[in-house]
């Protein structure tokens, strides 16, 4: 943890932004009430206009006019994560260190979870919403856990709502995410391609390009994709500070987001957060184009299917039985 | 009035907003109500820009609400201009050729809600140049948004353009020149069919959805819109007949009535034919049919909806068809009142809604709109209201002081 100082309202169980605008707008008070009328759509699109510094001011304004991720050239990715960085410290005194790490060379992302071992425990579930910065209001989850009835395979058939001891006697559990199509139907969808496949194979979201239409969330045919309904909330203490831009940044409100394998970790070498948390080691992360890597120890020698195969998305995420 | 030298590009707009300052106290009346409903709608609208859509009732599984169900619905209301404009420019019926107009300001006015619908339900609003060609990115021809992006700003163009060519030539006292408009008039045609199409295409073309994902939709989607717009011209024409000086033949709305018949007795058909394959062997792909007409796992909220959208559009659509009053408008009007609204019930939630019920993983919620949403459509009626009266009062203001060229 790099920052030792501590924050006045460090331990304080509101939200990084509500704390700030709930104070900011006590001070302000009518004065903000009567601008209202007709300011509040623009306070509403670019928050706080009224008490931004100029810093702050000049920051947004080359955000908002940046370029899509694909086309930035690298020093205008630096310079964007470096704003990102800055406003981060100016509006919610967070001290983030945002990457634009690039995909590795002759690396394909692949996944596989053993529906025999796992146990419905959903340690990766809460280590995924650590990890990712997820909005704790909404209890937004990238992760779904469903309790399934022998006989059964197809995870809509199965509990995704439980609450109870486990694992139960005579059920199995099967999680869902978004499984990385080939063929994905939601980048396909998007009217402005700001979603899209990396050559790593992770099917990632530029967030400032996205302009929260929501037709690749009705694309998608698993349930792979979240909307930011309002501003996310995170507890200060708990915001995962190593970011990256199109992994785990916390995302503006009315954006899509979604499972990036943990990118922010993956292209450095590491496990995704689900993996390195399940306690059955009933997850399995790999890169598919390595020959001696478990991933393709799995596909090779264990029984595998893909959920909804007929629609032929070809998920680069596999079932499979011990 | 003023004389044909001084009329020029300048004066026929500032004519048309004179005229429609002037009026009568009711007119009055009518025009401060609409703002007051626009007004609403910008002030639901604040509350959304601040707090983002999660003042709206939509969330992760019913992630479509009732802005694009009322967008969808209204895109038909759109296309409907067609049934008016393929008798009066291509075949030359007089009587059509008489209220064309009208039905090219209804269009309009459709599809400038449509376009609101759109940017009311986006995320984020600001990044909407995105959306441009050009300064924005566009995934084309992939993405069926895009598609549906380019073709309703076209047909807004063409709407809006041709009829003013027309009204400005009838303005200046001249004749307008046919070779002129009348390549447009044919692209508007097929154009018109291209919005539906298209539109339809846009929830066709999702396999994760099997409640949309069939081929009869945009077939279907046509029809009803080809009942649902001449039904609401049906009604606007009316209301021209009883309260402006501008007179409509009555052998218009005979001729309306059989292509709202038609048009509905094509769409029963058609639905029948869709709640047979869902039901007559459901498979899994049946769930959001068996949601919406009986519901499932104790969620049945549109359950009386679509039932009362089914009952009302049969019983309007047999009483069109019989025409038991023998033309009596008091028994046609009201009818087509209520057919209009039957299909505005089951094209808009009854369609939308349903398609995101159960989610990709069989969960079943139900979907209520807020407040927010409900004022902000109201706002958006009000604005397309406000639109296509402005438009048709300075089209027949022409039309009978300056038109001498018959």
């Amino acid at each position: 943890m790099k920052s030792d100082k501590p924050s006045g309202r460090k331990g304080c169980s509101c939200t990084i932004t509500s704390a700030k605008s709930d104070r900011r707008s006590f001070l302000k008070g009518l004065s903000i009430a009567a601008a209202a009328g007709s300011a509040a759509l623009a306070t509403g699109c670019i928050p706080d206009v009224n008490a931004a510094t100029s810093e702050e001011m000049k920051l947004r304004w080359q955000e908002f006019f940046k370029d899509n991720y694909r086309l930035m050239t690298q020093e205008e990715k630096d310079a964007t994560i470096a704003r990102l960085e800055r406003l981060a410290k100016l509006q919610d005194d967070l001290d983030i260190q945002m990457s634009n790490d690039p995909p590795i060379d002759r690396v394909l992302y692949g996944y596989a979870f053993n529906i025999t071992r796992c146990e419905g425990f959903m340690e990766c579930v809460s280590a995924c919403v650590k990890e990712n910065n997820l909005d704790r209001k909404t209890n937004t989850q990238y992760i779904r856990i469903f309790e399934m009835e022998p006989g059964n395979l197809d995870p809509s058939t199965g509990d995704g709502q439980y609450f109870h001891k486990v694992p139960v006697e005579n059920k199995f559990y099967m999680g869902t995410q978004c499984f990385h199509c080939e063929n994905a139907p939601c980048t396909k969808a998007c009217p402005i391609k700001a979603t899209w496949t990396e050559p790593d194979g992770i099917v990632v979201v530029d967030y400032d390009w996205c302009i929260g239409c929501r037709y690749c969330q009705a694309a998608c045919p698993y349930y792979g994709r979240r909307f930011n309904w309002g501003k996310p909330e995170i507890p200060k203490e708990e915001v995962t500070t190593k970011q990256h831009y199109l992994g785990n940044r916390i995302r503006p409100k009315g954006k899509m987001e979604k499972c990036t394998f943990c990118i922010q970790r993956t292209r450095t070498g590491q496990l995704p957060a689900c993996v390195e948390a399940c306690p059955t080691g009933s997850r399995v992360f790999g890169n598919l184009l390595d020959p001696d890597s478990e991933i393709r120890f799995v596909l090779k020698h264990k029984k595998v299917f893909r959920m909804k195969e007929e629609l032929g998305t070809e998920p680069k995420f596999w079932f499979f039985i011990d | 009035m003023r004389a044909v030298q001084e009329r020029n590009l300048a004066t026929f707009f500032i004519d048309g907003i004179r005229w429609n300052l002037q009026g009568g106290l009711s007119f009055q009346i009518f025009r401060v109500v609409l703002l007051i409903f626009m007004g609403f709608g910008i002030y639901a609208y604040s509350f959304q820009a601040r707090y983002g859509l999660e003042v709206t009732g939509m969330n992760d599984i019913v992630s479509w609400g009732f802005y694009i169900s009322n967008f969808t619905f209204l895109v038909g209301v759109a296309a409907a201009a067609v049934m008016l404009i393929l008798p009066a420019y291509v075949f030359h019926d007089p009587d059509f050729h008489r209220v064309v107009i009208i039905g090219e300001g209804v269009a309009v006015g459709a599809l400038v809600m449509c376009l609101t619908f759109i940017l009311v339900d986006l995320g984020g609003p600001l990044q909407a140049w995105h959306l441009i060609p050009v300064i924005g990115i566009f995934n084309f021809p992939s993405s069926i948004l895009a598609w549906d992006v380019l073709v309703l700003n076209g047909y807004l163009l063409l709407n809006a353009l041709v009829p003013a060519y027309i009204l400005y030539s009838h303005y200046k006292g001249r004749k307008p020149d046919e070779r002129k408009y009348r390549p447009f008039v044919f692209l508007s045609i097929f154009w018109a069919f291209s919005i539906h199409m298209v539109t339809a295409f846009l929830y066709q073309g999702l396999p994760a959805r099997p409640f949309w994902n069939n081929p009869l939709m945009g077939p279907r989607f046509l029809a009803s819109a080809f009942a649902a717009g001449p039904a609401l011209i049906t009604l606007i024409l009316a209301v021209i007949h009883s309260t402006t000086n501008y007179k409509i033949d009555r052998s218009v709305f005979n001729k309306l009535r059989l292509i709202i018949v038609i048009s509905a007795i094509i769409n029963l058909i058609m639905l029948f034919s869709e709640v047979f394959k869902e039901f007559y062997f459901p498979t899994h792909h049946s769930s959001s049919a068996v949601y919406l007409f009986f519901g499932m796992d104790g969620h049945d909220s549109l359950v009386p909806w679509i039932w009362t959208s089914v009952c009302v559009n049969l019983l309007a659509t047999i009483v069109l068809a019989l025409n038991p009053g023998k033309n009596n408008p008091k028994v046609l009007l009201p009818a087509c009142f209520f057919l209009f609204v039957a299909i505005w019930m089951e094209k808009g939630i009854g369609l939308i809604v349903p398609g995101l019920i159960p989610s990709p993983l069989g969960e079943v919620v139900d979907y209520l709109p807020t407040w927010v949403e409900l004022f902000v459509t109201l706002g958006i009626f009000a604005l397309g209201i406000t639109v296509v009266t402005w438009l048709i009062r300075a089209a027949l203001i022409i039309e009978e002081r300056y038109n001498t060229t018959g």
